[in-house]
C-alpha cells in the first residue's frame, strides 16, 4: 500500500437535452416571471469600450441541419484584451464588459446573435500573442459533453497567421472551420460563424 | 492571485463519448474528428464573477418560484449539497442552474409531445450562486418518469438537469442528477452513455434521511465535482500565464 493522492473524480458529463433553455433562458422560450432577465442575454451597455460587432451563426449536424435546441456561450476578453475574472493578473478590465454571453438558438431556424465588442490579444502561455478570438461553447441534445470551439476573426488575417493555437492544427484546411468571415454590409458589421458537428467541414474542437 | 496553474487533464474515458448510438440523437451531433489538445491559456483560465446580487429571493425555490395562485403538486423535496474541486476543496461563487420536469414528467416546453398534464403552479427552473464553502441548496418537488423518442418504448428515470459554472471556462459542466434507488436509472440508453458504473453512481444522489423535514420536505443530497488546479511549484510563471 502506499499513502492516497485523495483526489476526487470529476462529476460525468450528461447532455443538456432538448429542455436546457427552461433552466438556462426561460425567457426566451415564454417562461416569463420567475427571473426578469436572462443571465448573459446582455452584453453591452452604452458605457462598454470597444468596436461593436454581431456574432451570427448556427449550429449544424452532420445532416446538414440546423440545432433548434442548442444553448450556445461565448467568453471573450475586452476591447483592451483583458478578461473580466479575477484569474486575470495582467490588469483590470472594462468594468462595463462582463464578456460572457449565453444565447439560446432560435427555435424555428437555429440561429444564434450576439451584440458585442471585437476582443483585443491575450497572450499564449509562452508569452507570444493569440489572435483577437472569442471562446464558444455548445451543449445540446444528442450532445454528450460541451463542446469547446474558438471564433478567430476574418479580417485577423496577420494575426492569424501567427496564432499559437491555429498553428497547431496539422491540416491546414480545417483552420478555417474557426475563421468567421466579416460582412460589411450590416451596421454594426457581421461576422458569420456556423458550427459543424460533422462531415468534411467538421469544425475544430478542443480539448481544453 | 493564487499561483496556480492548469487545470488537470479531463478524464475522457470517465465521461461518455460523444458518439453513443443507443442514445439516436448523438449519431448525427458527435463530432468524429480528434479533439485538438490545448493547454489552458488565459481564455480557459478565466470566467466571469455572478455576483449574489443577480438574484433573486425566491430563484432557489421552484415550489413557489412560478406560482399561479398555489403551488406546485408533487413530493416536496430539498436538494442540497456542496460544488468541490478534484482537490476536494468547496468552491464559492459557483452558478448553479437547475431544470426540471413536474411531479407527472412533464416540461414546460413547446416540442414536450407527453400527455401528463401541465402543473400551472410549475416552471421548472431555479439556480443558487454556492456559499463560502461551496454549498448550494434548493426546494422542489419530485420529478416523474418521462417517455422519450428513442427507442419504441424508452423512459427517463426521474432526474434533475444541473449546469455548473465554475471559476473557469475549462470547469464548465452540464450534468444529470438521478435518485437513490430507481430501477429506471440503470435502464436509461442517456445515462448508459456512461461507460464506468462508478461514475453514474456519482451521479446518484442519496436520499438523506437525517436532513427531511417534518411534516414538510423529503431531502437529497448531490455533491458535484469540477477540476481542480495544478499547484506550480518550481515554475517560472511567464506574464500571461
Ligand atoms: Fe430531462
Amino acid at each position: 500500500m502506499v499513502q492516497r493522492l485523495d483526489i476526487l473524480k470529476e462529476t460525468p458529463s450528461q447532455t443538456a437535452g432538448p429542455y436546457v433553455h427552461i433552466g438556462a433562458t426561460p425567457n426566451a422560450i415564454d417562461i416569463a416571471g420567475v427571473w426578469q432577465t436572462d443571465l448573459g442575454s446582455v452584453m453591452l451597455t452604452a458605457e462598454t469600450t470597444g468596436e461593436r460587432i454581431v456574432v451570427k451563426g448556427r449550429v449544424i449536424d452532420g445532416a446538414g441541419r440546423p440545432l433548434t435546441d442548442a444553448l450556445v456561450e461565448i467568453w471573450q476578453a475586452d476591447a483592451a484584451g483583458l478578461y473580466n475574472s479575477p484569474q486575470e493578473p495582467r490588469g483590470t478590465a472594462d468594468r462595463h464588459f462582463v464578456g460572457w454571453g449565453r444565447q439560446a438558438v432560435d427555435r424555428d431556424t437555429g440561429e444564434f446573435c450576439f451584440a458585442t465588442i471585437k476582443p483585443g490579444s491575450v497572450p499564449f502561455g509562452d508569452g507570444r500573442l493569440m489572435a483577437p478570438h472569442i471562446t464558444v461553447w455548445i451543449v445540446a441534445r444528442g450532445i454528450n459533453i460541451g463542446l469547446h470551439t474558438r471564433l478567430y476573426f476574418g479580417d485577423e488575417a496577420v494575426a492569424n497567421a501567427g496564432d499559437p493555437v491555429l498553428l497547431r492544427i496539422e491540416d491546414r484546411s480545417r483552420i478555417a472551420t474557426l475563421v468567421a468571415p466579416k460582412d460589411l454590409s450590416t451596421d454594426p458589421p457581421t461576422y458569420r460563424f456556423d458550427i459543424h458537428l460533422q462531415g468534411p467541414q467538421e469544425t475544430v474542437f478542443f480539448d481544453i | 492571485m493564487t499561483q496556480e496553474g492548469s487545470y488537470y487533464q479531463r478524464d475522457r474515458a470517465w465521461h461518455p463519448p460523444a458518439f453513443t448510438p443507443q442514445y439516436k440523437t448523438s449519431v448525427l451531433r458527435s463530432p468524429q474528428r480528434p479533439l485538438l489538445s490545448l493547454e489552458n491559456t488565459l481564455s480557459e483560465l478565466t470566467g466571469p464573477v455572478f455576483g449574489h446580487g443577480r438574484l433573486g429571493p425566491l430563484d432557489n425555490d421552484l415550489i413557489t418560484n412560478y406560482a399561479h395562485g398555489g403551488e406546485a403538486i408533487g413530493q416536496r423535496l430539498v436538494v442540497h449539497g456542496r460544488v468541490l474541486d478534484e482537490n476536494g476543496r468547496g468552491l464559492p461563487g459557483v452558478l448553479v442552474e437547475f431544470w426540471q420536469a413536474n411531479a407527472g414528467g412533464r416540461y414546460r416546453h413547446h416540442k414536450e409531445g407527453y400527455r401528463a398534464a401541465l402543473d400551472p403552479n410549475f416552471g421548472g427552473c431555479g439556480r443558487y450562486i454556492t456559499d463560502p464553502d461551496g454549498g448550494y441548496h434548493f426546494r422542489t418537488i419530485k420529478p416523474g418518469a418521462y417517455p422519450w423518442p428513442n427507442r419504441v418504448n424508452d423512459w427517463r428515470p426521474a432526474h434533475i438537469h444541473f449546469s455548473v459554472f465554475g471559476h473557469a471556462f475549462a470547469q464548465r459542466l452540464v450534468t444529470q442528477m438521478y435518485f437513490e434507488g430507481d430501477p429506471m436509472i440503470w435502464q436509461c440508453p442517456i445515462v448508459a452513455t456512461i461507460p464506468d458504473r462508478r461514475a453514474i453512481e456519482q451521479l446518484i444522489a442519496a436520499l438523506d434521511r437525517n436532513n427531511t423535514t417534518p411534516m414538510d420536505s423529503l431531502a437529497y443530497k448531490f455533491d458535484i465535482v469540477l477540476r481542480g488546479r495544478r499547484s506550480t511549484f518550481f515554475e517560472n510563471r511567464p506574464e500571461g500565464n
